[in-house]
């Protein structure tokens, strides 16, 4: 497997990619802090939240649906939310029978769950903008400046550094067995749950401790090319004045949205 | 292909603010001190072993196997983070683990990530430590019966937090998520203590010297039975209270006010949307909101900069 095997960075030139990662991430906190205070219903901000998403794409080079695409990846714990349909009490929409159930959707209840998953879209839009146009360990470092304590951002970055390694010895294992998993046609094969379970948890103990004996090796080798407790970077970052301006664009156009969510 | 998502990551959107920023509050304060803990017992060789088992726990999640009809089971891993690295390093391990999978792959929200962190982090290791370090000098099979109730527990009681955040958020009726959430999550809490079970055995067969070494080094030992030991109380009295009368801790949470206010958006700290003296203008309800925006904003610098300094 290669390094960049789960990295989601698209390469490019755009103003976006070059701005300061701080500012793209504190933009990200704020659009989505904005999503959230926004009211049930605020279509008008809702729909202004995601014109500035598709100028955001159409700026980033990746066109203008990039973040659409690959939005859809919340929708299923819209489940969770379904209930808000029939428990808000207002004027009955539409009512049917489920087996033995009878649902009636109220308008105050359809309301509240588009709003919800509205929200969730366009944050979620948002976020993988983000990691589409910056490069994953300038995200943590922009974390430290953001005041994330340094062995949390470092344990993170070694979990970036070391997940594709780990992943390959996981697909080995896996590979191990299936391997050995043959089956014989109109025969069952297998045991039964609790044994692949406990075939499965064999799995996991035998990558802990080929885990935690590479670990050894990865601190031998840092020492040796000089780590002194904490990463260090070639790229030092300073604000521009190009990121003073777009991340104050950003951010009035993020007031806009709120004031046209709460005008009456 | 290699990733697969687990169904306790709340996206953003799902929370109230108010709740979000309460569960962000809890979430920091345990972290600060599983910081300082660490800091203070762990030298830098112990970073790089911290950083490559966060990749280990996410890895191992990619372990499935077979259950039934094309559906699988797979692993969380908290209770077993917290029984072999120790209960602060878990925390920080499958917080690192959380913010990955919501940066990389916006599996659970940013603004959320606290509720997720609390509910998948650090609940999970209070309980699956708590509970084994109860019997950690008792005989092998009673360590590793504990160890698969402890992973089954945290998975519950993570399931019962998240269900809750949602009902106080207004995102869900509270009968029908908490007995949804318990109800699938009590099949793949049993899939979770089936592999930690093993894997631990495993451990205890190949390496038991690793595992005497995170049990010992841990001091507190009482703290932690008893954190462990009361949040799993808290799962099996709190669990049939909320799905089989949920009215009572409705009212509870009506008669004290707390269901109003964590339903509300922080705005109605100023009433009506406008600030007093302007009157009910336009202009008023925009300043309102940057008002708002600004207290919001005060209030994470001031919860990051105490977290820095307890760092």
């Amino acid at each position: 497997m290669h390094s960049d095997a789960f990295d989601r960075y698209h390469h490019g030139h755009s103003p976006i990619h070059t701005l300061d990662p701080r500012v793209k991430v504190l933009v990200t906190i704020a659009f989505i802090v904005s999503n959230a205070l926004l009211p049930d219903g605020a279509w008008i901000a809702f729909a202004l939240a995601w014109v500035f998403i598709l100028i955001a794409n159409a700026v980033s080079g990746l066109g203008v649906i990039f973040s659409l695409k690959r939005s859809f990846i919340a929708f299923p714990f819209a489940l969770a939310a379904i209930t808000v349909l029939f428990s808000i009490p207002g004027e009955p929409v539409t009512s049917f029978r489920f087996l033995m159930w009878h649902f009636t959707v109220t308008d105050a209840g359809l309301l509240r769950f588009v709003s919800i998953v509205v929200r969730s879209w366009l944050s979620v839009q948002m976020a993988i903008l983000l990691v589409a146009v910056t490069e994953f360990p300038k995200i943590i470092h922009a974390l430290r400046h953001l005041r994330v304590p340094a062995v949390i951002a470092v344990i993170i970055s070694f979990l970036y550094r070391y997940l594709f390694v780990l992943a390959d010895e996981v697909m080995r294992l896996l590979r191990a067995r299936e391997a050995r998993s043959g089956t014989v046609a109109g025969r069952r094969a297998g045991g039964s749950i609790a044994w692949r379970a406990k075939i499965a948890g064999n799995m996991a103990g035998q990558l802990f401790l080929r885990s935690y004996e590479r670990s050894d090796r990865v601190y031998n080798a840092m020492l040796s090319r000089g780590y002194k407790g904490e990463l260090m970077t070639i790229h030092p970052h300073h604000f521009h004045a190009d990121d003073w301006r777009l991340g104050l664009i950003a951010f009035i156009c993020i007031l806009i949205t709120q004031a046209a969510g709460r005008l009456p | 292909m290699f990733y697969s998502p687990v169904p306790l990551h709340i996206p953003d959107g799902f929370l109230s603010i108010i709740v979000a920023v309460i569960c962000w509050a809890i979430t920091a304060l345990v972290l600060a001190v599983a910081v300082s803990r660490t800091n203070k017992s762990l030298g830098e060789k112990q970073v790089p072993l911290m950083g490559v088992m966060a990749a280990f726990i996410f890895a191992a999640q990619m372990i499935n196997f077979p259950v039934a009809g094309g559906t699988s089971g797979h692993l969380l891993g908290g209770a077993l983070a917290a029984i072999v690295l120790g209960p602060w390093a878990a925390m920080l391990v499958l917080t690192a683990v959380i913010a990955v999978q919501a940066l990389l792959f916006q599996d659970g929200g940013l603004i959320v990530m606290g509720a997720n962190i609390l509910n998948m982090g650090l609940i999970t290791a209070a309980i699956g430590y708590g509970l084994y370090r109860g019997v950690v000098n008792r005989q092998r099979s009673t360590k590793l019966a504990i160890a698969g109730a402890a992973a089954w527990l945290s998975v519950m009681a993570g399931a019962l937090a998240t269900a809750i955040q949602l009902w106080l958020s207004g995102t869900s009726s509270l009968q029908t998520v908490v007995i949804t959430m318990l109800g699938v999550h009590a099949l793949i809490g049993l899939g979770e203590a089936l592999i930690t079970v093993a894997a631990l055995a495993f451990i205890f067969q190949t390496r038991p010297d690793l595992l005497d070494e995170a049990s010992a080094s841990a001091q507190g030992s009482r703290g932690w039975i008893l954190a462990g030991v009361l949040i799993s109380l808290a799962v099996v009295l709190l669990s049939p209270l909320a799905s089989a009368s949920p009215d009572g801790l409705e009212r509870v949470a009506e008669d004290t006010g707390f269901l109003e206010f964590a339903q509300a958006s922080p705005f109605e700290f100023i009433p009506d949307y406008t600030v007093p003296f302007l009157g009910e203008t336009p202009l008023s309800t925009i300043i309102a909101g940057v008002i708002g925006a600004l207290v919001v904003l005060g209030l994470s610098i001031l919860a990051g900069r105490s977290l820095q300094k307890k760092s």
